[in-house]
């Protein structure tokens, strides 16, 4: 376990015309990157502070803030892989709500000042203050437990409905933790009612430290809203819905955070922390909570530094060609303009074509500055950067150009090699394939170790993983550049080695053949959506194969069919589907539509099987190919699977992305005999 | 169209607490440009009637002006202090007199017609910028014997001053100086500096603390322990830690109105700026500097020295406040019109601040003194200059 960064709380004691007030700090002596965190150490350390406040005399109000820019970023996290039992959990539930009731005790006024990101925990003991100062600067106030499959039980199942009702409480713990873990401002905080007074940034705690003389002199008057419980039925029903569309019963926690609230109507702090002592001492060592910690961590640390790049400096990148003015040259205009503000030429074989893709350029830089992502006054000097061109001439001067032309391998590789005789020797190409073979693509150029493979995922604006490819004759020059300009994008980059379908596409084409096959045997197309939609992921696969497209979805299992012909075999069904045009296989009343029943040949006799046969079936061919990935070097580690899962095909946290599910479902071990992370 | 000159009044003034400049000083972990939002954002919110978005200029000085009082503090710390974006700033420089520069440069814009309301302070973090931090002192200074050595060294030039008038012992200097630390003591005590010095939050090694005090005021300091003081600045010499001003972290600001802007906005001004005078004296000597500006404003006002009820000198050193004393006739060492709430033998001295200081005093001692009827803001400037304002008092 890596060692714990204590926050430690620290306190100075200060004269005011209302006596002598005290100010706690919550400071981990590193700046604001690295928030103040709480973990038994951090404990400890209020412990011994509150023994010292405690002794002091003549104390009249103490008020409790975060090194400059933090409040408190919740519980060290780091620390839950190492909580593998029971008693462990109860021990660090049963501590933390000891601690807190300290403050809550305090015989005088306590004010927790929140200055900076409260989350979890750290929201947790601001509200065990008597009352609560926040600063607009505050950019993410919330509790992201039920997203990790945690609950808010250092009092925030508690304390927050009692504060602000059970409404408001259901959407901060639940709706918005289960909403992509939606975080509110401090502004916002404010309007809900969290804090009491909203200061400026600029001298919140002097103002903060106004408020308390304030209040110890009763100028200072706060008026709060009576919490409504007359709706709690409803509530919980809503909440509960919402849970089950989101994780399907897989993971407790929001259940029991949702039960927690409604009982904290009637309970008193005391019975609620118990109640809460009971969840994290099932919740903190159950497998989706510690594959929801693996998880975050994933994705707040190894997938911001990406594994496998080589050292070294990129090459500049200040200006873009993009091959291709269709839907996903148009986007991808669009990206480059938005992050890297560079010219951008923007090149196709017919004029109606370019002007096609300009039209949706300019439409969707408007669209964006309306929404106000982009200065409004800046948009014609940004349409201005984009320059149309039929002809590979006005590319000369790119350093970085971009292929998004039809996905057909001799079209790729004729235009290669029409632009090479046009770029720099250095300019990069890359390609936006998302199944051809990257090294096959360069073959013929005077220089393949240019070329790269640069797969994003649509919609290329929302989706953040981006999958860069790595063929036989890449430079490091090349690579290091494509990841440099990959982060530029704002995207999260992971290495991969070029092969079919490359990682994410590849797994999800997985699991939709066998998806398939489970309909081809004689299943409903219902049963087996709703059977794996429980296993977790965004959406039903039926659902995922609409959403991509058919036509799309069968061409990449065609091309992982020719690659891997026993474990890819193409539906002749699919392909109906596709040959007839079918949008999917549902009717926009989201019945299974007619037509699609009609063509659709299952076995005769149907084949039928329960749920869990249809998981267990798509667990083991995911866990299978994972494997075979990994042996076969296409992605360096189960880590990166996951986070292109995660990034990629939005699969939750509780499932620690994918292998960790498989794992801890057994999968891994019953596929291959040993788990992908031996030591979780 | 005819030029019409307009008076000038301060409407307020008031500053941070004086730290001292050191690792572990009040404001070691505080930057200078938030000090001087401090200061800008209390004279506004206490001074609610100036509307904010009426500031014609927002005048900062600092002696070093790089790091956090670089980049046009004037300029920055009116977007940090949320003033309106259209509010212009800049930034001055004359050493110890850069806040006694900035309000005087911002009385002459409203003077001239050029600006009704201004903002002027002046702040000096010598914890962050050492004095003369980073500079490079032309060598014809030294090749062409243009000032001596010493001239660099403001403790030297007050050695010098000792070596000028061997009559004034350091006994003397060390009782002045405790007479000062007394003052500043009984001021305190009564409450007269609650709204001249801002509580302001501070980070430090051990959190957040309120800085509401001065740091360095010594109220129990003896002769005895005096006596006992090194001297920093020459063998046998005169000048000690003890009868000087001490290297601080501070800043002082005032609002300034004219006339017009007094009656069209309902202010309450606390004096009306009658003139100012900056001068010159030897660099080698550079704590004479308040003699020829005093005679100077005084001059230029049509004034006697006998017309002011109060001055406000701000001690660099005892020596330099001996000097003046006897120079104007004054009762030594305790004359009541000099520094009658203190100095900054006891507060401090934070290079460009101190001029705002000064200000800030007399207004809130005129508050106190409605028969005082004028007062003088005069100080010494590193490189052999004085600075000298005359105002008169309006509260009564």
């Amino acid at each position: 376990m890596p060692e714990e960064l204590v926050t430690q709380f620290k306190e100075t004691y200060n004269d005011s015309p209302a006596g002598k007030i005290c100010i706690v700090t919550m400071d981990n002596g590193e700046d604001y990157r690295k928030p103040n965190s709480f973990g038994l150490g951090g404990m400890a350390s209020l412990n011994a502070c509150m023994d010292r406040v405690e002794a002091e005399p003549d104390v009249k109000a103490l008020i409790l803030t975060g090194k400059p820019f933090i409040f408190g970023a919740g519980a060290d996290l780091t620390m839950v892989p190492e909580v593998k039992t029971r008693e462990l959990a109860l021990e660090v539930a049963q501590t933390g709500h000891a601690a807190f009731k300290r403050i809550i005790d305090l015989p005088y006024p306590t004010v927790g000042a929140i200055n900076g990101v409260a989350l979890g925990g750290g929201l947790e003991i601001a509200l065990a203050c008597d009352y609560r100062t926040i600063s607009p600067g505050a950019a993410a106030v919330g509790f992201p437990e039920c997203f990790l499959g945690l609950i808010p039980g250092w009092g925030g199942t508690t304390l927050l409905p009692k504060l602000v009702g059970p409404e408001k409480a259901l959407q901060i713990i639940i709706h918005n933790a289960l909403n992509n873990n939606r975080m509110i401002n401090g502004k916002k905080a404010f309007e809900l009612g969290i804090a009491d007074r909203l200061f400026e940034p600029v001298d919140f705690l002097d103002k903060t430290f106004e408020f308390t003389v304030g209040i110890l002199q009763g100028t200072e008057k706060v008026e709060r809203t009576e919490p409504d419980w007359s709706n709690l039925d409803a509530l919980v029903e809503q909440a509960r819905a919402v849970a089950d569309s989101k994780v399907h019963g897989n993971s407790k926690a929001p259940y029991i955070a949702i039960d927690n609230i409604a009982a904290a109507k009637d309970n008193t702090i005391e019975e609620g922390f118990a109640l809460e002592d009971e969840a994290l001492a099932t919740l903190i060592p159950s497998p989706p909570m510690q594959a929801g910690a693996y998880a975050f961590d994933l994705t707040q640390r190894r997938a911001k530094k990406p594994v496998g790049v080589p050292e070294g400096a990129p090459l500049p990148v200040r200006k873009v060609g993009i091959l291709g003015a269709g839907l996903m040259g148009s986007q991808l205009a669009v990206l480059f303009l938005r992050r890297m503000k560079v010219p951008v030429v923007i090149k196709d074989i017919k004029q109606e074509f370019v002007d096609k893709g300009m039209g949706y350029v300019e439409q969707e830089i408007n669209r964006q500055a309306e929404k106000g992502r982009i200065d409004k006054d800046s948009v014609p000097w940004l349409l201005n950067l984009v320059e149309p061109t039929l002809d590979y001439a006005d590319m000369a001067d790119c350093d970085f150009v971009i292929e998004a032309v039809l996905e057909e391998m001799p079209i790729k590789k004729k235009v290669y090699g029409e632009l090479e005789e046009h770029v720099s020797e250095t300019c990069i190409l890359a390609t936006n394939t998302s199944s051809l073979s990257v090294t096959e693509m360069a073959s013929d150029l005077k220089h393949p170790e240019r070329v790269v493979g640069f797969h994003f995922f649509n919609p290329v604006a929302a989706m953040p993983l981006l999958e860069i490819v790595k063929a036989e004759k890449t430079s490091d020059p090349a690579l290091i550049t494509a990841f440099d300009t990959g982060r530029k994008l704002g995207k999260r980059c992971v290495l991969c080695k070029d092969a079919p379908a490359f990682i994410v596409n590849r797994l999800l084409l997985r699991s939709m053949v066998e998806t398939l096959k489970l309909v081809d045997e004689g299943n409903d197309f219902k049963e087996v959506d709703d059977a794996l939609w429980a296993m977790g992921g965004p959406m039903p696969p039926f659902v995922l194969m609409a959403l991509v497209g058919p036509a799309i979805a069968l061409h990449t299992n065609e091309t992982l069919a020719d690659a891997f012909p026993d474990r890819y075999v193409v539906s002749e069904n699919f392909k109906e589907l596709v040959a007839r045009k079918k949008s999917g296989v549902y009717g926009p009343d989201g019945q299974v539509d007619p037509e699609v029943r009609e063509f659709w040949k299952q076995a005769d006799p149907p084949k039928k099987i329960e749920a869990q046969e249809m998981r267990d079936r798509v667990s083991e061919a995911l866990a299978d190919e994972c494997w075979r990935m990994l042996d076969d070097g296409v992605v360096g580690a189960p880590e990166e699977i996951d986070i292109c899962m995660i990034f990629g095909a939005g699969y939750p946290f509780y499932m620690g992305g994918l292998t960790r599910y498989l794992d801890y479902a057994g999968y891994s071990e019953k596929v291959k005999g040993k788990k992908f992370h031996p030591d979780a | 169209m005819a030029r019409e000159l307009q008076e000038v009044y301060v409407i307020d003034g008031c500053r941070t607490a004086f730290g001292k400049a050191r690792p572990n000083g009040a404001f070691a972990n505080t930057r200078a440009d938030d000090m001087v939002v401090k200061v800008i954002r209390t004279l506004l919110e206490r001074n609610p009637e100036v509307p904010k978005d009426k500031i014609d200029d927002n005048i900062w000085a600092a002696s070093t002006q790089w790091g956090d009082q670089g980049l046009t503090m004037g300029r920055t710390t009116a977007i940090l202090s949320g003033l309106p974006v259209t509010t212009p700033g800049c930034s001055v420089d004359r050493m110890c007199a850069g806040g006694a520069t900035s309000a005087s440069f911002g009385a002459s814009e409203i003077q001239v017609g050029a600006a009704d309301l201004i903002v002027a302070g002046g702040v000096e973090h010598m914890g962050h910028h050492p004095m003369g931090e980073g500079a490079d002192p032309n060598p014809r200074f030294m090749s062409e014997k243009l000032v001596d050595q010493s001239a660099l060294n403001m403790g030297m030039t007050a050695e010098n001053l000792h070596d000028m008038y061997p009559h004034i012992t350091q006994s003397q200097c060390d009782e002045y100086s405790i007479l000062s630390q007394r003052k500043a003591k009984k001021a305190l005590d009564e409450g007269k500096f609650k709204d001249i010095i801002v509580p302001m939050t501070t980070w430090s090694g051990e959190g957040w603390k309120v800085s509401d005090k001065d740091e360095q005021p010594r109220p129990e300091a003896t002769l005895e322990e005096m006596k006992g003081l090194r001297y920093p600045f020459r063998v046998k010499g005169r000048v000690t830690p003890g009868n000087s001003s001490g290297l601080n972290d501070g800043a002082a600001g005032v609002i300034l109105a004219s006339e017009r802007a007094v009656k069209e906005y309902g202010l309450k001004p606390k004096m009306r700026l009658v003139q100012y005078a900056f001068a010159a004296v030897k660099p080698e000597v550079m704590g004479l500097g308040p003699v020829p500006a005093t005679h100077k404003v005084l001059e230029r006002a049509g004034m006697k020295f006998d017309d002011l009820s109060v001055i406000e000198l701000n001690e660099a050193f005892a020596v330099q406040a001996i000097v003046f004393m006897e120079e104007f006739g004054m009762k030594l060492l305790d004359d009541p019109r000099l520094n009658p709430w203190g100095g900054a033998i006891a507060f401090g001295h934070p290079l460009a601040s101190s001029g705002c200081r000064l200000m800030a005093q007399l207004a809130y001692f005129f508050g106190e003194h409605p028969e005082a009827k004028y007062g003088l803001a005069t100080m010494c400037v590193g490189l052999g200059q004085g600075a000298a304002i005359i105002f008169e008092n309006v509260q009564s």
